[in-house]
Order: C-alpha cells, then sequence, then structure tokens
C-alpha cells in the first residue's frame, strides 16, 4: 500500500514536470504549428537565468522567486529574437523550420558551454524545498510539491489569459483560422509573436523549476524535448486540456511500468502505448475542428 | 504550389546527396586507417626537424564535453611542463588538437585523420568505453599508439593501448573489500544502461556471491535519465548496508537530489560512487555529495610535494578556482609515461616503444606508477575517499602499495567464469 501511493505521487509529480517543460511547446507547436528544436535551450536558458540570479542574491529562497519571473523574461525574449530573425520566414515549411532551428540548438548549447563552462553548475535550493512533507501516510519531497503548484499556476494562468483576455481571443482566432483572422484585421504577425513570447517564456519557467531535481547543465533541455513533444502530440494539437491529461497519463504510466520493470524498459514500455494509442486516435486525445482549408 | 513542391525534392535529393559523402568519406578514411598496407614499416611520423607531432583526441562539445575537457586541459599542461624542460628526446611537441564531439564514429574518424594525414607519434585521450573501442581497430591497424586515461570495465588489453586509469581491480575491487572490512552485509547496484556498468555490475556480483554479502536490488537508468523518484523509492525500501552508483553524467545530479530528499543519508546508508571526481561535486551540488564515499587512484588532497606541485601549476595555468580529478592526472601522467618510454627506447617508433615499456615508471602526483608491459596497464595504488565539506575528496582508506593491474581478474578465484 505504501509503494502504491509513492509511486502514484512519483507518476503525478513526474507528470507535473513533463507539463511544465512541454506547456510552452502546446502554444508554439501546438497551435502555431512550428516545430521549434531550440524549446529545450530556453529550458536551458532558464535553468540558468536561476544560477545567475542566486549568483547575484545570496539567498537561495529569494533568488528563486525572483528567477520565476526572470525566466520567464529570458526565455521569451530568445524566443522572440529567434521568431523575428527565422522562423518566421519559414512559416509552412516544416522540415526546414526543423532542420533551422536543431542548428541554433547546438549553437545555443556551444554558447552556454562557452559562457558558463563545461562542467555542470549548482543552484542551491532553499531550505523550506529541501525535506519532504506527509501527506497521508507517505512523504512527497518538498521540491516535488513545489513543482506541482507552479505547473497548476501556470496551466491556470495560460488558460485564462487564452479564454479572457483580448489577446488570447486574437490567438485563438489566429490559430482556427489565419486567413479569416488577417481578413477581419487581426495582425497575425505580431499575435505570432506575441504567442512565441508566452511559450518560450513558459520554457524559461520550466527551466528554472527544473534546476530544483536535476543538473544545470548546456545539455539540460536534450533531455526534456523528446518527452516534450510525445506529450503535445498525444495530447493532440492545439489543446491545453490535452497537454495537461497527456502529462500526467504518461507520467503515471511510466512511474507504474519503472516500478515493476526497470527504468529502460518502462520508457521502452510507454513508447509501445504511445505508438498503439496514435494507431488508434491519430489526432491525439483531442482535437481542434475547423472550418479552415490549410 | 508546383514550385513548392519541387523545391522540396530538390531538398530531399540535397539531403540523400550529402549523407552518402558522409557516409563514404567516413569509410574511406577508417579503411584506409586500417588497411593492410599501413604497417609500422610504413609509419609517415617525421621526426627529422627538432619537433614531433602528437594528437589529443577529447571531446570538446557535446555530452561528454563536461569531463573530456579538463582531461584536455591538463594534457597540454603536462605538454608544456615537457616543452620548457627541453622536450623529448631533443624535440619540442607539437599538438594537434582534434574534437572527438562525443560520438564514438568521430573518435575513430579523427584517430584516422591524426595517425594517417597528421603523422602524429602518439595520441592520448577518449573517455567512453564506446569511443575507446572505436578507436582500436584503428590504431591496431596502422600499428600506432593510443594513451587512454580513464578508468574502465577491464577485459581488454590491446597491444596499441596504453591505459593509465584504472582497470576494476584497482578499484571496484578494493571499494568492495572496504565495505567488507566496514562490516556491509548488502549492496543495493545503481548504474546507467550500458556496458561498463552493467559489465562492473556483473563482477560487484561475484564478489558479493564469494563473500557473503547479499545483493539487495540491481537498476539502470538510461543514460542522461532524470528522474529517480521510483529508483530511489526501490532502495529506500530494500534497506540495503550501501548503495554502489555506477551512474555516469549528468544522471548523478538528479540522483543525488533525489536521494537526499528522500531522507536518506550517508550515515544511514552511504553510496559509494566511481564515476564521480572533484570536478563533478560542483555540479551535483555539495550539500547532496557531503559524506558520500568514491573510490579513485588519486585525488587533489594527496599530500605529497609532488602533487602539490601539480595542483599549483594547473591553477597557476587555468585559475585558482578549478580543481584537478583522477582523469585529470592519469592524463597528465600519460604524457610523461610516454616521454619515458621514449627516452628509454631511444625511438618514437610504436613497436621500440611497446618493447621498452616494461617496467618503465614515472614519480605521478598519484604516486609511484609502473607500466606492466604485458597487459599494457599500471600499477596504481586504490583510495577510497569522502567527500568532504570543503568540496574536496580525502582519502579515508589507501591500498597501501600500487596494486598489480589484472584487467581480466585472473588472479581472483571468485572472478572464474566472468572472463570467459
Amino acid at each position: 500500500m505504501q509503494a502504491l501511493y509513492s509511486q502514484l505521487v512519483a507518476g503525478i509529480s513526474l507528470g507535473s514536470i513533463l507539463l511544465l517543460a512541454a506547456l510552452g511547446l502546446a502554444l508554439t507547436f501546438g497551435q502555431m504549428g512550428v516545430i521549434n528544436m531550440a524549446h529545450g535551450e530556453f529550458i536551458m536558458a532558464g535553468s540558468y537565468t536561476a544560477f545567475v540570479t542566486q549568483r547575484v542574491i545570496a539567498d537561495a529562497g529569494i533568488s528563486l522567486l525572483l528567477a520565476i519571473p526572470l525566466g520567464f523574461l529570458v526565455g521569451g525574449l530568445m524566443g522572440v529574437l529567434l521568431e523575428a530573425t527565422l522562423i518566421r520566414r519559414m512559416y509552412h515549411r516544416p522540415l526546414d523550420t526543423l532542420l533551422v532551428t536543431w542548428g541554433v540548438s547546438l549553437i545555443l548549447q556551444q554558447a552556454a558551454r562557452d559562457i558558463f563552462g563545461a562542467p555542470n553548475v549548482d543552484v542551491r535550493a532553499p531550505s523550506w524545498l529541501s525535506g519532504s512533507v506527509n501527506i497521508g501516510i507517505t512523504q512527497v519531497p518538498a521540491a516535488r510539491l513545489f513543482i506541482l503548484m507552479l505547473a497548476a499556476a501556470a496551466v491556470a494562468g495560460l488558460s485564462l489569459v487564452l479564454k479572457a483576455t483580448p489577446l488570447g481571443r486574437r490567438i485563438r482566432g489566429v490559430v482556427q483560422n489565419r486567413d479569416l483572422a488577417e481578413t477581419v484585421g487581426i495582425s497575425t504577425r505580431s499575435t505570432d509573436r506575441l504567442t512565441f513570447f508566452i511559450g518560450s517564456g513558459l520554457a524559461g519557467i520550466a527551466g528554472v523549476a527544473l534546476t530544483l531535481l536535476g543538473s544545470t547543465g548546456p545539455t539540460l533541455g536534450t533531455s526534456y524535448i523528446v518527452d516534450a513533444f510525445l506529450v503535445v502530440v498525444v495530447g493532440g494539437i492545439g489543446q491545453i486540456k490535452g497537454s495537461v491529461i497527456a502529462a500526467f497519463g504518461l507520467g503515471l504510466l511510466q512511474a507504474t511500468f519503472e516500478y515493476s520493470t526497470t527504468a529502460s524498459i518502462a520508457k521502452v514500455m510507454v513508447f509501445v502505448v504511445i505508438v498503439v494509442f496514435l494507431q488508434i486516435r491519430p489526432q491525439g486525445i483531442f482535437s481542434v475542428r475547423t472550418r479552415s482549408l490549410a | 504550389m508546383n514550385a513548392r513542391r519541387t523545391r522540396k525534392r530538390l531538398l530531399g535529393a540535397v539531403a540523400v546527396v550529402m549523407v552518402a559523402g558522409l557516409v563514404s568519406t567516413g569509410c574511406g578514411s577508417r579503411v584506409g586507417a586500417s588497411g593492410p598496407g599501413s604497417s609500422s614499416g610504413r609509419s609517415c611520423v617525421d621526426t627529422s626537424g627538432n619537433s614531433v607531432k602528437i594528437g589529443f583526441l577529447n571531446s570538446l562539445s557535446g555530452t561528454m564535453a563536461i569531463s573530456e575537457k579538463t582531461v584536455h586541459d591538463s594534457l597540454l599542461l603536462a605538454a608544456d611542463q615537457i616543452n620548457s624542460s627541453g622536450g623529448v628526446l631533443g624535440k619540442q611537441l607539437q599538438i594537434i588538437s582534434e574534437d572527438g564531439a562525443s560520438e564514438p564514429t568521430t573518435f575513430a574518424e579523427k584517430a584516422g585523420k591524426l595517425i594517417s594525414s597528421d603523422c602524429v607519434a602518439a595520441v592520448f585521450g577518449g573517455w567512453t568505453s564506446a569511443s575507446r573501442k572505436a578507436m582500436l581497430p584503428v590504431f591496431e591497424g596502422a600499428n600506432s599508439l593510443l594513451f587512454y586515461p580513464v578508468q574502465y570495465e577491464g577485459l581488454e588489453a590491446s597491444p596499441n593501448i596504453f591505459y593509465t586509469g584504472a582497470t576494476t581491480n584497482q578499484q571496484i575491487v578494493p571499494a568492495l573489500d572496504y565495505l567488507k572490512q566496514k562490516g556491509v552485509k548488502s549492496l543495493f547496484l545503481v548504474g546507467s544502461d550500458y556496458v561498463f556498468p552493467r559489465t562492473a555490475n556483473k563482477e560487484i556480483k561475484a564478489y558479493a556471491n564469494a563473500n557473503g554479502i547479499e545483493i539487495k536490488g540491481e537498476e539502470y537508468a538510461p543514460l542522461g535519465y532524470t528522474d529517480f523518484s521510483t529508483i530511489v523509492n526501490k532502495v529506500k525500501a530494500a534497506g540495503a548496508g550501501a548503495v554502489f552508483n555506477t551512474l555516469n553524467g549528468d544522471s548523478n545530479v538528479a540522483f543525488f537530489k533525489e536521494y537526499r530528499n528522500a531522507g536518506l543519508s550517508p550515515a544511514t546508508m552511504p553510496v559509494v560512487s566511481v564515476s564521480i571526481a572533484e570536478e563533478e561535486i560542483g555540479g551535483i551540488g555539495l550539500d547532496n555529495v557531503v559524506g558520500q564515499l568514491t573510490a579513485w587512484n588519486y585525488y587533489q588532497t594527496i599530500d605529497s610535494p609532488r602533487n602539490a606541485a601539480f595542483v599549483q601549476a594547473f591553477k597557476t595555468k587555468y585559475g585558482q578556482n578549478r580543481v584537478t580529478s583522477d582523469p585529470m592526472e592519469a592524463a597528465y601522467t600519460s604524457l610523461f609515461l610516454w616521454k619515458e618510454m621514449v627516452g628509454k627506447a631511444k625511438s618514437f617508433k610504436a613497436d621500440d616503444i611497446r618493447k621498452a615499456a616494461d617496467g618503465v615508471s614515472y614519480d605521478a602526483p598519484e604516486g609511484k606508477v609502473t607500466v606492466n608491459g604485458e597487459n599494457h596497464h599500471i600499477a596504481k595504488t586504490a583510495l577510497i575517499g569522502k567527500v568532504g565539506p570543503d568540496g574536496l575528496i580525502h582519502a579515508e582508506w589507501s591500498s597501501g602499495a600500487p596494486i598489480q593491474p589484472d584487467p581480466f581478474l585472473k588472479t581472483y578465484g571468485w572472478a572464474k567464469g566472468l572472463t570467459g
């Protein structure tokens, strides 16, 4: 029973990490259709933002809380820069975008290595986030609880922006029918740029959170980018709620399989489940019905 | 629409041609380097001038750059010191550096380039066992020499490779002896899922079997794996006396953070690691590993004038905040060992060096090391260390004298059947 609970917690926690890493991608890949391989490097940039913030402000607690908005800003600005210089020229050319952004991802990794050095750096966790919290009969590491709450806040914030603000309405309008949106006077250019800013900014927040769990190094992003794409593909293009369900589903599956087999086998089994699922439902859990011709 | 489709097809064709080109050049260089025609007699090493070329082959980019860059730094330091003290046989060393890019195939390709187009006298480098295994046929085919500076899983002895890191009986076996001596009755094995941890754990299980130590569990995580909550749950539930950790690279960070968050500590269940050196401690976070154990043959804290001079020279060249570690020291030592071998053979030829190698010794920062001419490994002293609050590793236990290398574990009864 104890094992069941701790695995349930492990699965939910893994799900929240996947969700945080994939949320920005759900926006840029899911809504705009841009395959951005450099998304992982925006996550890495967020992690290094947390590192630099801690170098400036020694207090681990304050610097972490401050790093979250800063990470959003750094990730977002990098995203806008990439969008304005390269991706803008390549809408509707998915293969070229994939190759170009992959190249950008390699450049960013090497840049991080040159700026911060090849060895990993350490971001200290504040004292209130080390150790565990007792919930029911099981213990939950405080850092994982914090990430779960951060993921929930990010989802809530993003849904709010999409549902209730003029910007959100414009984004949804452009996603559902780009030509019609343009005809009624929405600037698709600036909407694209803002969407990209938010999506990349969310990657920056994910990067700040990940410093609590793993290593902060130049290759940090590469370990999450594939899982993030899987979450978006399984969840269904263009739907935030799909990504939420997919992230927790995959997290729980991984934790369950890993407990009964090994980490490597569990990964294989999760992939098999995804392949079978996509055979039955190629459009993912949810899909947007649109009248657009594209 | 039509235009776009044509363009796309063109792009595809270009990609195919490029890939084909890459593949054929890759094969070409390797065939050339390992072809039957390239025997030692045909060596293109030029020793007529007042300098001689040697090659450094480390990953300066990619996932292994974090570790291999430091090895490259200490090789450059050794070359500087040798050059400023008169060179090798009166010739200055001319360094050709190549980037292995963390890809075994790139290592093989660049090794071929260093040997047959740069005509280097010897190559120093490599880190992962995969990179060494990829380079081995290149060096054997061209009859050139590779100096490999990292501890590895043993069960290999190429006439064209000198292994200056530890083999299993100089690192893993002493670590197990130490745990047994401390009264540890059960072990949990955690490792990355590739050749080194799996081979090492096979040896650990054979040892445990013969020494009455219970193996409570064995878990592997894919390289680069970052979520250890399930594995740490299993470790916690199993309640072993100690954990033997053969994880490699970034996974260590996630593992140790999770281990500490789950409330496990070195006092209740110590972790013995064989891939964490001084360089990695900063990245894992000192708080997460303080008090844990490591098994190596060198630590920066070794108290000897020779080591003090090495550490001082390294910090002067690269900065006071840099640290020295076992693979760095083994790489530094490998260049000096090669110099001693060349001096004894009075020749830069691989065959002559091989003949002269047996018994060549060098007063290294780790202590005196001696080359074993039969298996090309070196006798080293084993040291079990504990991570101190200062971020350095302090030796807790020493094997006392250098241990003779035994890569095939022939002298250990319990290892029968492992080596086939």
